[in-house]
């Protein structure tokens, strides 16, 4: 017997589980945070470059729940490459998913710029496993801040 | 009477429910037991039809529900064979009983006559590597507030403690010795009159915390031999918000108290008070009428059952259920491996999956484990997990249940291989 079709481990987190992105720290970056979720112990360490307001680079090592580790491996592959204010208005988009508690609607604008991410939707009715699925999500964000890149409004200025 | 499983079932309204479209099968009894429907009906009756305030009223349901909070305590004190019914004293939960004992050590400090409880510099309160939060931080608590030294019982890999540790860590510097009775993580049944013995040859007090026993095993504090018992009544089939402190007559009389207020006082002038005998004593305010009464219920039905009974049933279901577990590739049983002094509650890790995500898998199959460190969070570090997956089993869980774990657990492996 298999997990039932609506479960919260769709094979997407799973194979991000198993062969996480961009796992490994970096050894030259711009900025080092280290987040921990007390639910599961959950913990990541999360180091990333910023060039010319884009994320060039992120490299990450952690330890926990499948949740949190897949989530931080799909945020990684989502990320990398764009400009700083893309990559936090993905990060706000799935913080409000997550925060939806089941009754998130996604458009298909949503699918195609959180790809992978929808799958962790599922999470979003278990309130104590949310703060999993963030955990990578916003290590990223206070990373960027760390980087001096937080103000997008005036990156974008 | 015979034990039936099917019969007990059928008294348990919560186990006919549905999880994500599948029968519950509740595997968390030693986080909190399900109800049986007598204690659910004691608790609406009291309310429907007596309820008043408990011992201050003259009027008739002042006096029903007196007499209703009252046999309570007679039917603990029996559950307990407590030589008397005023050693039992009904508090919030065992953690309450837990820190009134504490609080109460520590007001001997300056309470007139209450000298032979007091603990300071230089003395030792002893606990267990294996204990609950709720019988280790009281006590660090009042080993910070008196300047003693907080000392424990390391737990050897199998999840018991060291047996020759009982005689080192005793000494005669021990003043009070307070350990779990059955470990809620591990499973573990610790060798109380072994303990007992070490502590009364050193003088010193014994407190046992028997959360998980009660459930499980007979309570016979006069057996037992220890100076006070606790135990609380949402894990006996209670209901949640009553839990019991049981305690020598003659200790409980010098005893500090911990809360003032009405009802523990013997009289009270405005330059000071004198405080009522035990239980009184240690009952300020407005207890928890119904709940005491329908524990009293819970008291009762469980004794209905046997003791022995309950304990054979349990047996057979955890001596299964570690045969099946042991057989799936990668689970590892945090905890007595043998059936042997160990009670019906199984902890294990399942190698490269995190307890969380055990317990959410199984949860989709409408099985309920726990996840986490069990608030015994020194279980955890000494055996090197972040957490561990408890199931734990009660009186109405079936073998089919133990199967449906065992499936469920070796279906995570593969989900996740
Ligand atoms: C061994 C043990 N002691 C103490 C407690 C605390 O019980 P309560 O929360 O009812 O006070 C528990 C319950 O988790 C327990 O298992």
């Amino acid at each position: 017997m298999s997990a039932p079709i609506d479960s919260m481990y769709q094979q997407i987190i799973l194979d991000h589980y198993k062969n996480p992105s961009h796992h490994g720290l970096l050894d030259d970056f711009d900025a080092e945070v280290h987040h921990v979720n007390p639910t599961c112990g959950d913990e990541v360490t999360l180091r990333l470059k910023v060039k010319d307001g884009e994320i060039t680079d992120l490299g990450w090592d952690g330890e926990g729940c499948s949740i949190s580790q897949a989530s931080t491996s799909v945020m990684s592959d989502l990320v990398v490459g764009k400009p700083v204010a893309d990559a936090l208005a993905v990060q706000q988009r799935f913080l409000e998913l997550m925060q939806s508690r089941g009754q998130g609607e996604l458009t298909d604008r949503d699918e195609e710029q959180l790809d992978d991410a929808v799958a962790f939707e599922g999470v979003s009715k278990y309130p104590a496993r949310v703060k999993c699925a963030l955990l990578g999500w916003m290590a990223m964000k206070s990373a960027v801040a760390e980087a001096g890149w937080a103000d997008t409004e005036e990156v974008a200025g | 009477m015979s034990f039936d499983v099917e019969t007990v079932r059928k008294d348990f309204p919560i186990l006919s429910r549905e999880v994500h479209g599948v029968p519950l099968v509740y595997l968390d009894s030693a986080n909190s037991a399900q109800k049986p429907q007598v204690v659910i009906d004691a608790e609406a009756d009291l309310y429907a039809n007596h309820y008043a305030n408990t011992a201050r009223a003259v009027h008739t349901l002042g006096s029903e529900v007196t007499t209703a909070y009252e046999a309570a305590r007679d039917k603990v004190a029996g559950f307990l064979n407590a030589p008397s019914r005023d050693e039992v004293i009904f508090t919030r939960n065992i953690t309450e009983a837990l820190n009134l004992l504490a609080y109460s050590f520590g007001n001997a400090t300056w309470f007139p006559g209450a000298e032979k409880f007091r603990i300071g510099p230089g003395d030792e309160i002893v606990v267990t590597e294996m204990e609950h939060h709720s019988n280790l931080v009281p006590w660090q608590l009042l080993a910070q507030r008196t300047g003693a030294t907080f000392r424990w019982i390391p737990i050897d890999d199998e999840g018991r403690l060291v047996d020759s540790a009982i005689d080192e860590v005793i000494t005669e510097r021990t003043r009070l010795v307070s350990f779990v009775y059955q470990s809620n993580a591990l499973g573990t049944i610790n060798p109380v009159q072994r303990i007992v013995a070490r502590a009364n040859a050193v003088g010193a007090y014994t407190i046992v915390d028997a959360a998980q026993a009660a459930p499980h095993l007979p309570l016979d504090v006069q057996a037992l031999g220890a100076d006070f018992v606790a135990f609380t009544g949402h894990k006996l089939y209670g209901p949640s918000g009553v839990g019991v402190l049981w305690g020598r007559y003659e200790l409980l009389a010098d005893l500090p108290p911990f809360l003032g207020g009405g009802e523990m006082i013997e009289t009270v002038a405005m330059e000071g008070s004198t405080f009522a005998a035990p239980p009184s004593r240690f009952e300020a305010g407005t207890p928890m009428i119904a709940q005491a009464v329908a524990l009293g219920t819970a008291v009762d039905y469980v004794t209905n059952l046997g003791i022995t009974n309950i304990r054979e049933h349990e047996k057979a279901l955890t001596g299964y259920a570690l045969e099946g577990l042991r057989g799936i590739p990668g689970v590892r049983i945090v905890g007595p491996r043998d059936n042997v002094d160990r009670g019906a509650t199984i902890s294990f890790t399942l190698a490269g999956v995190h307890p969380h995500d055990v317990a959410q898998l199984l949860d989709e199959r409408g099985i309920a484990v726990r996840a986490g460190h069990h608030c015994a969070r020194p279980v955890c570090v000494r055996y090197g997990v972040p957490a561990t997956t408890r199931a734990s089993f009660g009186v109405y869980t079936t073998l089919d249940e133990v199967d449906q774990l065992v499936q469920g657990v070796e279906s995570v492996r593969r989900t996740f291989g």
